[in-house]
């Protein structure tokens, strides 16, 4: 039935390690096809088998994070973006991804196109993206790169997502030496879609029309996936064109026209191009569907005149998408494609093979089983060793009484110090430039909170939605690290007012064929499913981001960016985390403890860089969130602020900034380092600010609860005092809060 | 010596310039629909010092490759001729 | 009074001044495509924000020449409310319904966050309610905001009362430091010598929500809409 596939060009060994192919791995396609793969399929395979696309290194892995929860719509890996159900007849697709390499390489077209990619995934599932959130990581500040890389960066998000129109509302931004080389961009989009309406990344229907539409297809970006599954090295800046240029108004075209197509009834599946274009959207998508699929690739509307069969097919160039069409739609569909004029082209056809054969000027140049390149099927999955990393002997050895504690006088310059440090300081620097206000449904521009709150037009909900990962704690203990990483962002929801929903994450690591990074890996995954089962809320999918480090000797911060959502329902306020009005009482829930592990205090006052993870117990941190969530729900509190980074002081400062109040409290026990009270970072800790007249109530329901908790002081008008001592007036710390990035990055 | 240069900075033909692109297809809204393939770029005017037009050459050529244009994305020509 | 907002390819704070007209204060509400060839008996005409066309070129410049702008540009002439805001703005600029020019913010970067402005006169459709000098809470979000004209346009400005707003701070101060882009004497919003033209940077828009916590910009929209009542 099928011709005899091209084979002009057939492919060798040197090529597959060309291509970022193992010898064994070349072996495995031979025993696939039967024969010796040509050029075309053989770059093919080194695409579908890159990392990227198949998880080779780290499905195993993945599989044990609980996948199934109450809300859940589709289960990990199902869909392009994990999707739950919030009630109204509406569900809410999120996800976390990252745009690392290409930032590296070209940090403005690598970043924005990251957005583009991610906001694709979620309407591609029928969903109209609603908000966006960011997680990037750089060097030192003070190096010149590091400026440029971080302009370049923010400038990226900001006029991608600006001009597409969603606004970002939350997200993170951390400065270490360790990602000097190599920055993390890690992107989320969240979106709405009618339960019944959304569209799955399938292609079924013998006979239906496959159609390819948005922007042309160029020679931008060819090899680009496996570009983002090797290692970058002085010589990668020659492998070019390695970068994509996207084009956001574009993609809100796109976007417009999606949400008319799916309006019609006529989308059988649809998937988004990104890494490895052509080829992952027509092989993923038959094989989902245990079909086949005839490609023309000269039917592909081209840029450039000149394109190979393989560049076509690798073509990582933006803002095109793939969908299956109904019999009988296609008139239809192509009048919104010129309502709207996009590019657009019937390139091939679904079939009953299970093969996806590409043509180029009706020459069959790859004849392939679709199942044999995705993952789940014949895509190769990898056991990897690990052993336990040699520098946790030298954080092992880190004592305590080995660091001076400070007295209250000192406390005030070091307070001032972390006040400026980059990863504590105020970040509207970046985020100034981001439009956080289009859409007008955010609901913490005035009203601020510890995660982006966002209102549901047509209904009585919002949806919380954060992105955390500290990882300093995660390099000091992967398995605690992981669950703190988890904890933190559900503490987040809950100190907005939100009930944790479910997780998407986007796991940066280094190389996973060093040993010592694959434990880390294996650990991180370990603690975030500890947490993820005990605040039920399950991993809905993300992606994975290996080789981020220069050279085998010196990977990133292990960083697994856990993004979540959770729900207010019932048109409940958010809680906010400002102090409100002098004479409120403060209290902390959890404990204050002897601990400044890890702390950003050490690590800037000491230099100490190696230290275990801060104190962290699960079931505590459980408590102190349920607790908390009951305070917020019986209206008992004014603030809830959950202490991180620079702990207790600077929790205190950020909430006391908001309307210039300021704060008295007092340290009671005598035992505590004034060090680990003010500035240690130990986990689990929610600071609260209340009305006198509800004191009684929240003290009798924190001791119901069994949960520690002390009372730490009153707000006041403006001063700042800690046992007496006092530490001048907020407005001496806002200033250099609000202006230390600013003045570093102008 | 004092000469001037003229420099041109255009985005690599293999890559998409999403402006270019959206001028294009504005063009048959203003009536001009024989207009196509728009492209657009960058041009520079700067004095250079040097001994020689070599040297000038030379000059701009570094200030193109290390700061005016960025060679992942764009590509650079340009004239340079005396200061009258 | 029927509203028709206006989306070219690449607005997208379209759905924001539609739900702002008919959600929050019950406007019959239309949206217009740029392809459209008829203003649909629309009393007002909105042009939102956002980047139409990209905002490639110069902001607004290609979407000047859309088939619908060539109505709403007529319809303006014969005394029609057109009301823009941001890329509006920059649109009716480049469309020389509103003298002047919209150019790259001062510092050279998008900006997006709250500022305030107030109003410098009460003879406009969109002040007639505000009492001059209180400072409204209005948020920007843009990357080409810095107004700019020349003297003898400036002067025409104030000779005719069309400076409507001009950025301040949380007093009603007009001051450098209260100037997020470089704007010409804080000019925030201006309209056409015949009061019919109206166009600004800020968003209002974006507060009249009281979901989203401040509802500053209800007051421009009363005053617009008691101006329909009264007619």
């Amino acid at each position: 039935m099928t011709k005899q596939v091209s084979s002009k060009q057939l492919a060798t060994v040197e090529q597959a390690q060309q291509l970022g192919l193992r010898p064994e791995e070349f072996d495995k396609i031979k025993e696939i096809l039967g024969r010796t793969p040509n050029f075309t399929e053989l770059s093919v395979y080194s695409v579908m088998w890159s990392e990227h696309c198949s998880y080779k290194n780290s499905i195993v892995w993945l599989k044990t994070l609980p996948r199934e929860g109450k809300n859940m719509l589709a289960k990990a890996g199902e869909e392009n973006a994990g999707l739950i159900d919030i009630g109204d007849g509406l569900a809410c697709a999120f996800k976390i991804e990252s745009h690392n390499h290409p930032s590296a390489l070209e940090p403005y077209q690598g970043a924005a196109t990251g957005v583009g990619g991610i906001n694709r995934d979620i309407f591609s599932m029928g969903a109209r993206p609603i908000a966006q959130l960011n997680s990037l990581r750089f060097g030192d500040i003070k190096n010149e790169r590091t400026k440029w890389l971080v302009r370049g960066v923010v400038k990226g998000i900001g006029n991608y997502g600006n001009a597409f129109g969603i606004p970002t509302v939350g997200g993170e931004v951390y400065f270490d030496d360790c990602y000097q080389i190599n920055p993390l961009v890690n992107a989320m989009s969240v979106g709405i879609a009618k339960v019944g309406k959304t569209v799955s990344a399938i292609a079924e229907g013998i006979g239906n029309a496959v159609y390819i539409y948005g922007s042309s297809t160029g020679k931008d970006g060819i090899h680009g996936a496996a570009f983002a599954s090797k290692d970058i090295t002085e010589d990668s800046a020659k492998d070019l064109p390695s970068v994509q240029v996207g084009d956001p108004f574009w993609e809100k075209l796109i976007l417009e026209a999606t949400m008319e197509l799916i309006e019609t009834g006529g989308v059988v599946g649809m998937q988004d191009m990104g890494a490895a274009g052509i080829t992952c959207s027509t092989s993923e998508m038959s094989a989902k569907s245990g079909t086949g699929m005839k490609v023309w690739l000269d039917k592909v509307p081209m840029r450039q005149a000149d394109m190979k069969d393989w560049e076509i097919l690798l073509s990582e160039s933006q803002e095109r998408m793939l969908v299956i069409v109904k019999k009988g739609f296609e008139k239809q569909f192509e009048q919104i494609f010129q309502k709207w004029d996009l590019t657009y082209a019937q390139i091939g056809e679904v079939t009953d093979t299970g093969r996806v054969q590409y043509y180029m000027n009706n020459e069959l140049v790859a004849n392939i089983p679709g199942e044999s390149l995705v993952l789940g099927g014949g895509a190769p999955v990898y056991h990897r060793e690990y052993t336990e990393p040699k520098y946790f002997a030298e954080i092992a050895q880190f004592n305590i009484n080995q660091i001076k504690d400070c007295d209250l006088i000192s406390a005030i310059a070091i307070a001032k110090r972390l006040a400026a440090h980059p990863n504590i300081a105020s970040k509207r620097w970046v985020y100034n430039q981001y439009d956080s206000m289009v859409g007008t449904i955010n609901q913490t521009t005035n009203a601020p909170s510890d995660a982006g709150v966002v209102k549901v037009k047509g209904t009585d909900k919002s949806i919380a939605m954060t992105t955390d990962c500290n990882s300093r704690y995660v390099h000091a203990n992967p398995f605690v690290g992981g669950m703190i990483a988890v904890s933190e962002a559900a503490r987040n929801l809950v100190c907005s007012g939100a009930e944790p929903a479910a997780v998407t994450n986007c796991l940066n690591f280094g190389n996973p064929y060093n040993t010592e990074v694959y434990y880390q890996f294996v650990h991180a995954i370990k603690g975030m499913g500890e947490a993820c089962k005990k605040f039920d809320t399950p991993v809905t999918g993300g992606n994975v981001s290996f080789y981020n480090q220069s050279s085998d000797n010196d990977a990133v911060f292990p960083t697994p960016t856990i993004g979540m959502v959770g729900l207010i329902r019932g048109g409940k306020k958010h809680m906010t985390l400002d102090f409100k009005e002098a004479g409120d009482v403060i209290y902390l829930i959890g404990s204050s403890r002897n601990d400044i592990a890890s702390s950003q205090y050490l690590v800037a006052e000491h230099g100490v860089n190696l230290s275990p993870a801060p104190y962290f117990n699960l079931d505590e941190e459980y408590q102190v969130q349920q607790v908390t969530a009951k305070l917020i729900e019986k209206n008992l509190l004014c603030s809830a602020h959950d202490c991180s980074e620079g702990g207790l002081f600077i929790n205190l400062l950020e909430s006391a900034m908001v309307r210039n109040l300021g704060f008295d409290i007092h340290k009671t026990n005598a035992n505590l380092r004034n060090d680990a009270y003010l500035f240690g970072e130990a986990q689990g800790r929610i600071v609260v600010s209340l009305n006198p007249s509800n004191a009684n109530a929240v003290e009798s329901l924190l001791s119901e609860a069994g949960v520690a908790f002390e009372k730490l002081g009153a707000i006041t008008s403006g001063e700042i005092a800690v046992n007496g001592q006092q530490f001048g007036d907020t407005t001496d710390y806002a200033g250099i809060y609000n202006t230390s990035l600013e003045n570093q990055l102008n | 010596m004092k000469f001037i240069a003229e420099i041109n900075i255009m985005p690599q033909k293999a890559l998409l310039d999403p402006q270019g692109k959206a001028v294009t297809g504005s063009m048959k809204n203003i009536g001009l629909p024989g207009i196509t393939n728009v492209r657009i770029g960058k041009h520079i005017t700067l004095e250079v010092d040097a001994a020689t037009e070599a040297d000038a050459r030379q000059h701009v050529d570094d200030a193109c490759k290390k700061l005016l244009a960025n060679l992942i994305m764009e590509t650079y020509d340009f004239t340079i001729h005396p200061s009258a | 009074m029927k509203v028709g907002v206006v989306i070219f390819p690449g607005s997208n704070c379209d759905q924001d001044a539609v739900y702002a007209f008919q959600n929050q204060f019950g406007c019959e509400t239309l949206t217009l495509w740029h392809k459209d060839n008829d203003l649909q008996g629309c009393d007002l005409i909105f042009l939102p924000g956002g980047f139409s066309y990209g905002d490639y070129l110069r902001s607004g410049a290609i979407a000047r020449f859309s088939p619908i702008m060539q109505h709403v540009i007529e319809f303006a002439s014969k005394g029609g409310v057109v009301f823009g805001v941001c890329n509006g703005f920059q649109i009716l600029c480049e469309s020389h319904l509103l003298p002047g020019a919209l150019l790259h913010n001062a510092h050279q970067k998008f900006n997006c966050k709250n500022v305030f402005i107030s109003a410098q006169t009460s003879n406009s459709a969109i002040t007639s309610t505000i009492i001059p000098g209180t400072a409204l809470k209005i948020p920007i979000a843009h990357g080409e905001g810095k107004y700019y004209c020349d003297d003898p346009t400036l002067a025409s400005l104030k000779a005719n009362d069309q400076i409507l707003f001009r950025y301040c701070d949380e007093q009603g101060n007009i001051t450098d430091e209260a100037n997020p882009n470089g704007s010409l004497e804080n000019i925030a919003g201006i309209c056409n010598e015949k009061r019919n033209v109206f166009g600004m940077m800020p968003h209002p828009e974006r507060a009249v929500d009281a979901d989203l916590y401040n509802t500053d910009g209800r007051l421009l929209f009363e005053s617009l809409l008691s101006m329909a009542v009264s007619r």
